[in-house]
């Protein structure tokens, strides 16, 4: 019997998952634009689904679960993803501009 | 749960963790130039690449039907929405920003992001992650989906009623800025 050398491990995909956090806190705290701090928030949302199933995978006893709460978060990652960029439209026409730093008075 | 193979296929199981390594890579890369472009068209692309490579190693882990959904929603949704709202948006280059400014916020950024991963990820490998004595139900999509409609079924209903505001909303606030004001929607801007 032979034990994969890399995809076998748990701690990969954990290691994978700290790094796409990582990134993505680094990407939602440096990047001014709005279209930007989402794309690092769904680098965090990815990061999180990959440990719900990587867990899931190899210690979970009910397998169901992991699978369940990723798809939640996709599910709640794409209605993020269509209220923040309907919102980013909305405030490029008003404003022409969609830099968060911009956008602390929303009444004109 | 222990994955093992036959010694039979130990060229196949090499052969696997180099695209196992190769979708690692994908997904890196992709994030890097999801987070570090200065064109907000490249960092949707970087971004679509480092979905593809989660996919990848949902793949990996065995779970088909999540790896299909990781593409579906995200590649083929999330991914082409955002590309929808850059193309009718058209962000000004964000390099334009006051550099000192835009220095502080990389730092800060650094500091924030090597921060977590040095507490997470001490915390996380510190600890060593036994397996479940005995698995009681499998991943199968047939599994999921009772699931889903038994003793998940609140989260599933909550989900799809925030899925139907998210749209009703979504719609409501793009379709305000166009045509109701007189300071939107023109050039006088």
């Amino acid at each position: 019997m032979i034990h994969p050398t890399f995809f076998g491990n748990l701690e990969v995909y954990l290691l994978v998952a700290l790094i796409l956090l990582s990134f993505g806190l680094y990407g939602l705290i440096s990047r001014p634009g709005l279209i930007s701090m989402l794309i690092s928030v769904e680098l965090i949302l990815n990061g999180a689904g990959l440990n719900f199933m990587a867990f899931n995978t190899f210690i979970a006893p009910d397998k169901t679960e992991g699978a369940t709460f990723t798809l939640f978060v996709m599910g709640l990652a794409a209605a993020e993803a269509a209220i923040t960029l309907s919102i980013a439209v909305a405030i490029y026409r008003r404003f022409r501009l969609i830099t968060a730093d911009n956008l602390s008075g929303m009444k004109d | 749960m222990d994955i093992t193979f036959s010694s039979d296929f130990s060229a196949y199981v090499a052969i696997a963790d180099v695209t196992f390594i190769a979708f690692i890579a994908m997904t890196l890369a992709g994030g890097l130039v999801a987070i570090l472009a200065k064109q907000l068209i490249h960092a949707v692309l970087g971004l679509i690449l480092c979905l593809i490579g989660v996919a990848g190693l949902y793949a990996f882990l065995g779970n088909y039907f999540i790896a299909s959904m990781q593409i579906l929603i995200y590649v083929g949704a999330v991914s082409i929405s955002m590309v929808f709202a850059v193309m009718l948006a058209r962000p000004p280059a964000e390099v334009k920003q006051k550099s000192m400014r835009l220095a502080t916020k990389i730092a800060l950024g650094v500091i924030v992001g090597l921060f977590t991963a040095a507490t997470v990820g001490s915390a996380v490998f510190a600890q060593h992650w036994s397996e479940a004595a005995k698995v009681t139900k499998g991943d199968t999509p047939v599994e999921i989906g009772v699931g889903l409609l038994t003793h998940n079924v609140l989260a599933f209903e909550l989900i799809s009623l925030v899925l139907l505001i998210a749209i009703i909303g979504s719609v409501v606030i793009a379709k305000r800025g166009r045509g109701t004001g007189t300071s939107v929607g023109g050039e006088e801007i």
